[in-house]
């Protein structure tokens, strides 16, 4: 099996002390990103990409993916503890998890919790470690066409399952697209949208413009809200440890069901937040005790723990294969490949073998290491949430600020950042989802030159994306996807169902 | 939040009639060698135009019960929001670090009314600690004002 020799020098990589070193690193600021309001696993990612630039890709890798995975550790943290979802993937695990930690079994929560993301996310691994050399296998075939059918697939998915109103989705991604534009168009050498401005020569940035959305515009949100923060106590001895070990054994199909549910969601984009939920539900429908479901069960904390870790692990497998990040944070780690001058893309595989199994092996390392600074350091990081709010405020705009201006050494960026908070406080209160925004602004350049290319093929001729198997399906696969909305509706007037409740999660994982 | 709705369309909708304009202003169509520059921003822009006129029609549809903002609501908002804009302004002459000591400062001081003790430990803590991150550790050079020119960097 050549999966395992590979792995195995991936280890090699991981196990260095250096890497170790910056992977205990990346955990530890990752579960601070994590547990602090505004700044969740995708502009922690974005801030923190400047220091990787002097570091050798490989590391730097480990180190960002590190902090993702640390971020989602720390979502668990105050959940639990004090009621609030530091990410939204995190929302479910409140249900079951705050109840707990009022009852006095605070401990026994966070084991649960830790516990499940650990299983959660080993079990990605394995899965990531077998599929994505098959994927990137698979992908070295794919010309433009293919490319382009499986981008206009990545953003159907938002439109058909993203949950909020369809309209408002494709405004963002159309907003997304039309920020990447601006500029150099890299095909002819024009200036695009600059309007005569030699400061919109650069374009946007979409490491500033996650920063500024997702970061400065949480804060906007967090302090209109006027958040108190009052918590449960947090310690976890090895007692309680081992005896909640001893529950969570019972709940092996949980785990299973849960991981499973999580792989499957998570490859797509927006996947983990309803994982996560849908996880919840499945978890309390097949339970012998559902009545005790929202009312504290250890079953309701690792239900949606471990599925949404599994959707964390699974975001990974689109990016390091194809090169299209699955979710926000996956995006800005793609950038970050950019910036050390490595191509995404499955030919990563064949060029660069040390980089991507050093990787896969380290997400291995990572959760390790993980799951055991987070047990042990439990009560340094609810600490955190007791620093008081006028402290953390104008330290995480500082944060911010430091981070959108090292992307490029711009002071105009910083500027940037701060009309892109607005954007984002207003764009959330009117639940236009973010997400597909930064994901277009990414993949904004690489769609234009895949449709193009494509059409220069054909001579023009748009039925291109049907002419190869693959990219026929594909394409089918997204067009139905896109008009899953509107035929739902249309299926219900027809049967005259009422329109279920408005629902907008807001995926950002 | 209606009228929110409203006029987050009607801008969507200006902004991508300017981007139509640019994609005909650089040409639509099919060039010597392929789609011209403008192929991609017209279509974007004609995209963006027809979402944000759904959304009007939609949100003319909304009860106007909810609002967009809470009166009062509006001021811890901008209580982060004008300094911080005030202190990118003062980077521009006094750096990084002197500017974001004093946002903190003024922040702790007159928002959270800490002690003045604990306001000057964090304000000169913090932007000293990362000073010696950025600059010394990481090497990634942020802006600097007289304060640091004549400490001699």
């Amino acid at each position: 099996m050549g999966e395992f020799s590979n792995l195995l020098m991936g280890f090699q990589i991981a196990i260095t002390p250096f890497n170790l070193f910056i992977a205990l690193v990346g955990i530890f600021l990752g579960t601070i990103i994590g547990v602090l309001p505004g700044l969740g696993g995708a502009n922690g990612v974005a801030i923190l990409l400047p220091i990787t630039f002097t570091m050798p890709p490989t590391s730097a890798i480990i180190f960002l993916s590190c902090i993702y995975w640390g971020a989602l550790f720390g979502g668990a943290i105050t959940s639990i503890l004090f009621n609030i979802p530091g990410e939204p993937w995190s929302v479910a695990t409140t249900f079951d998890g705050y109840p707990l930690a009022k009852r006095g079994m605070a401990a026994q929560a966070l084991t649960a919790a830790f516990t499940a993301s650990f299983v959660g996310a080993a079990f990605a691994n394995v899965l990531i470690t077998f599929f994505a050399p098959l994927l990137a296998e698979v992908a070295l075939k794919f010309g433009p066409p293919e490319f382009f059918a499986i981008q206009l697939l990545t953003f159907s998915a938002f439109v058909g399952l993203g949950g909020g109103s369809p309209v408002k989705t494709l405004a963002s991604i159309f907003i997304g697209f039309i920020l990447a534009a601006v500029g150099l168009d890299i095909v002819t050498g024009k200036l695009r949208l600059t309007f005569g401005s030699v400061e919109l020569m650069r374009g946007f940035s979409f490491i500033v413009a996650v920063i500024g959305l997702f970061g400065i515009g949480e804060i906007f949100l967090t302090v209109e809200e006027g958040l108190r923060f009052r918590g449960e106590k947090a310690r976890i001895g090895f007692r309680e440890m081992v005896t909640t070990w001893r529950e969570l054994g019972g709940y092996w199909r949980t785990f299973i069901r849960s991981a499973l549910i999580g792989f499957w969601m998570g490859f797509k984009p927006g996947g983990a937040t309803p994982a996560s939920f849908m996880s919840y539900s499945f978890a309390k429908r097949f339970s012998r005790t559902p009545e005790k479901f929202g009312k504290g069960t250890l079953e309701g904390v690792v239900a949606p723990e471990t599925a949404a870790h599994a959707a964390g692990g699974a975001a990974m497998l689109p990016m390091i294969t194809l090169g299209i990040p699955g979710s926000p944070t996956a995006a800005v780690m793609l950038g970050g490949l950019l910036i050390w001058g490595l191509q995404p893309g499955p030919m990563l595989f064949k060029e660069k073998p040390e980089f991507v199994w050093g990787l896969i092996a380290s997400m291995y390392t990572g959760n390790v290491i993980g799951v055991l600074v987070v047990l042990l350091f439990v009560p340094l990081f609810a600490a955190i949430l007791r620093i008081p709010f006028a402290v953390l405020t104008p330290l995480i705009v500082v944060i911010c600020a430091i981070g959108a201006y090292a992307v490029s050494n711009a002071l105009l960026d910083v500027w940037y950042m701060l009309i892109f908070g607005v954007i984002g406080y207003v764009f959330k209160k009117l639940d236009y989802p973010l997400a597909p925004l930064v994901l277009a602004l990414v993949l904004g350049d690489m769609a234009e030159t895949a449709i193009r290319q494509s059409l220069i093929m054909s001579r023009g001729n748009p039925a291109i994306f049907f002419w190869s198997p693959i990219s026929a399906v594909i394409t089918a696969a997204a067009l139905l996807l896109f008009f899953l909305p509107a035929l739902s509706l249309g299926w219900r007037r027809l049967k005259n169902v009422p329109a279920p409740a408005a629902s907008h999660p807001d995926h950002t994982p | 939040m209606k009228h929110a709705d409203i006029l987050t369309a009607l801008v969507l909708l200006a902004g991508a009639l300017l981007v139509v304009w640019e994609g005909w202003r650089l040409g639509f169509g099919w060039g010597t060698d392929g789609p011209q520059s403008g192929f991609f921003p017209f279509a974007l822009g004609l995209g963006l135009a027809v979402c944000s006129i759904v959304s009007l029609v939609q949100a003319r549809a909304l009860p106007s019960a909810r609002r967009f903002v809470e009166p009062g609501k509006l001021v811890p908002v901008a209580k982060v929001a004008l300094p911080a804009a005030g202190m990118v302004l003062l980077i521009h002459v006094a750096g990084l670090y002197v500017s974001s000591a004093i946002y903190m400062a003024l922040y702790m001081r007159w928002i959270g009314r800490h002690r003045w003790s604990l306001v000057i430990l964090l304000s000169v803590g913090i932007p000293l600690v990362t000073f010696l991150v950025f600059e010394k550790w990481f090497l990634v050079s942020m802006p600097k004002g007289p304060l640091e020119t004549w400490l001699g960097y």
